[in-house]
């Protein structure tokens, strides 16, 4: 049986059926448990599992995230939230520089099993520093596995399988998608790390996106199907490792494939896709890959500026008519 | 409840056992001996990459291991050998990491600043400066977290002591009160750069005041009075109290790095340091007090000498790591899909 849950419910779900399996796991980040959770994420978690366990930090993201990462090499498995990936850039050198390189350096001697999670992307009119995609930025760097998704019932199942995964995990959410509903199976579950999900079967062209950006693809497509124009639309979910396969074996049917992608286009996630593409289904291509990015600016605050940054369903229809030659 | 100590704590010099006394000498000369070696192997090119040594800061790491627990935990910077063999890494695997050798602690893939071991509770040989001190906070957070009465010494530098993530620790660990003996071994340089340059508060003891935690100067050349510090700091942070802070003045006789002159002070400030070294005070001491004799100092160090010409030899003849190890290791995910 599935219920509808929004994500923000899906996610405290996971987060409190873990924290029941294992009492090793425990939630730290700003405001997380008084004031439960800036976007309530992590509501009624305090009053269940207590202070030991949902723990209020000081606006301190380098020192959390480090106590997080000592606490995971002695034995522990942390969640720290972040209010925001734009504010994590702060504990970047710990997620970097320790939580990534923790099994490497010391040859298996020490894990991290850690996740840090929390929303990122634009979120309305928040101008330049609370509007960026970190997933290429995590991504690029080995040691660590990276998930992006807004789809409740995959985002709990993947939530839970990070929470247990041995591996240092950064999860990317969103602010404006916390309230989305979708429909969640009320038995346990657990959704796999690496691999994509098919949105909608479709047989003139690939599209693939992750996070909220899927939502503008679907929409895309609805109106290219008016047109006689069928799509695929693919759920990236995780970003590392990245599903190439899924891809691939879509695009060896459609033959055609547009990248949409909420990060800026230099060295992003779509520039990843994009390479694997060429490489693996070159002589299944009938157009050159084309992407449908953020601008390759930062994102200002007028509300016509976040218009013209953001991917939308009529960019990534005129990206796909590309592709197929057609007007 | 804040300690408010105006001059540097030096050891009463109580009597304390013989095997005791030779336990120091022994854990120094050993470290001592171990790096000298070390730097002649790098001279030699058979060590690479960057190598800090602990030469004059000895009595630091001897005094901390006979006033903790072995259960408890150490992390430090990269200034590490010395800490990791008082923690009873062997001097085999120590020095086949230095050179690179599959037989290292870690496999060949840390190298001089990156030893680790879990059965030691060594968390490393960290090498981003400062970034240790929330690691340690946290491998104590865990420690508390679990109901143990163990606790992390976190040690860091001078120059590490002017980062953020100091801050950041500090408040957290005294907040909630987290079982952590944090250390700074205030060798006078970061890197060049004197303490006086970089702070407007010379005294390092002083910057756990402003989070009303304990704290206090100790005489690091002297590893009865780091012996004493740590004791004292160890009870208080078991009982519940939360972190302890101690500035341990110690000196580095060699430059920052292999590659740093150290032109930056002068040989008499060097000297001044040698004279109260902490191997030779202790062995006076041992003579003086007549603890051992003559002959039996000689055949500690025939024995540390023999140590460490063996682990020489036992690195020289190990082999490095098979390429195929560039993809173990990264994840603990056994069929990663690596991009190749």
């Amino acid at each position: 049986m599935a219920r509808e849950l929004t994500l923000r419910d899906a996610l405290r779900e996971a987060m409190s059926e873990e924290m029941r399996r294992d009492e090793n796991v425990f939630l730290m980040g700003e405001e997380v448990a008084e004031y439960n959770g800036a976007y309530k994420v992590s509501k009624g978690m305090l009053d269940e599992f207590g202070p030991k366990r949902v723990i209020d930090t000081p606006i301190a993201e380098l020192g959390f995230a480090g106590i997080g990462v000592g606490a995971a090499m002695n034995g522990l498995r942390p969640i720290v939230e972040f209010m925001t990936w734009n504010f994590a850039v702060l504990a970047f050198d710990q997620i970097v520089n320790n939580a990534a390189k923790t099994l490497s350096q010391s040859a298996g001697e020490f894990r991290c099993p850690i996740v840090f999670r929390g929303p990122s992307g634009s979120a309305g009119q928040l101008a330049q520093q609370h509007s960026q995609t970190f997933e290429a930025w995590l991504a690029n760097c080995p040691g660590l596995k990276v998930i992006s998704c807004i789809d409740p019932a995959d985002s709990k199942g993947l939530l839970k399988s990070a929470i247990r995964d041995e591996d240092p995990i950064c999860i990317m959410e969103s602010e404006i998608m916390y309230g989305y509903k979708g429909l969640v199976p009320e038995e346990e579950y657990l959704t796999p790390i690496g691999k994509a999900a098919v949105r909608k079967e479709g047989t003139d062209v690939t599209l693939v996106s992750f996070n909220k950006m899927v939502l503008e693809a679907l929409k895309a497509a609805e109106e290219l199907e008016k047109e006689g124009i069928s799509a695929e639309v693919i759920d990236l979910r995780t970003i590392r490792p990245m599903d190439h396969e899924t891809i691939v074996n879509s695009v060896k049917k459609t033959n055609r494939i547009v990248v949409v992608d909420e990060s800026w286009p230099f060295a992003g996630v779509s520039a990843e896709v994009t390479y694997e593409v060429q490489k693996y289904a070159f002589d299944y291509l009938d157009a050159p890959v084309v992407r449908v990015n953020a601008a390759d600016t930062s994102l200002p605050y007028a509300p016509t500026l976040v218009d013209a940054y953001l991917p939308n369903p009529t960019k990534i229809i005129k990206a796909v008519k590309e592709t197929m030659y057609v007007k | 409840m804040v300690e408010k100590k105006k001059t540097t704590r030096r050891s009463k010099k109580p009597t304390y056992s013989k095997e005791q006394y030779l336990e120091w000498y022994t854990l120094m000369l050993r470290i001592r001996k171990f790096e000298e070696r070390a730097l002649m192997a790098y001279g030699q090119q058979k060590i690479r990459g960057f190598c800090h040594v602990y030469i004059g800061q000895e009595a630091v790491a001897a005094g901390i291991e006979s006033a903790i627990r072995k259960e408890d935990a150490i992390v430090t910077a990269y200034r590490q050998h010395g800490i990791a063999l008082g923690r009873g890494l062997d001097a085999n695997s120590c020095m086949a990491e230095l050179f690179g050798k599959e037989t290292g602690a870690v496999k060949g893939k840390g190298g001089s600043m990156h030893f680790f071991s879990a059965e030691h509770r060594y968390f490393g040989g960290n090498g981003i400066v400062g970034a240790q001190i929330p690691i340690g906070t946290g491998i104590a957070f865990a420690e508390k977290y679990k109901g143990t009465d163990n606790l992390c010494v976190t040690m860091f530098g001078d120059g590490a002591a002017r980062q953020g993530a100091l801050y950041e620790s500090f408040n957290m660990a005294m907040t909630w009160k987290i079982p952590v003996i944090y250390v700074v071994e205030n060798n006078g340089y970061a890197m060049g750069t004197s303490v006086a340059r970089t702070s407007n508060v010379g005294d390092m003891w002083k910057i756990g005041l402003a989070f009303d935690m304990p704290s206090e100067s100790v005489d690091g050349m002297d590893p009865v009075a780091v012996h004493e510090a740590f004791e004292k700091a160890a009870k208080h942070v078991r009982a519940g109290n939360g972190p302890y802070y101690l500035e341990v003045k110690t000196y580095r006789y060699k430059g920052h790095s292999v590659s740093d002159p150290a032109k930056y002070r002068t040989k008499e400030e060097v000297q001044d340091y040698k004279d109260r070294d902490p191997i030779k005070m202790i062995e006076a001491l041992i003579i003086d007090k007549k603890l051992a004799t003559a002959d039996e100092i000689k055949a500690i160090k025939a024995d540390v000498k023999a140590e460490i010409d063996a682990c020489v030899k036992f690195a020289e003849a190990s082999s490095y790591p098979d390429a195929e190890e560039l993809y173990t290791d990264n994840y603990v995910q056994e069929d990663y899909p690596f991009l190749t």
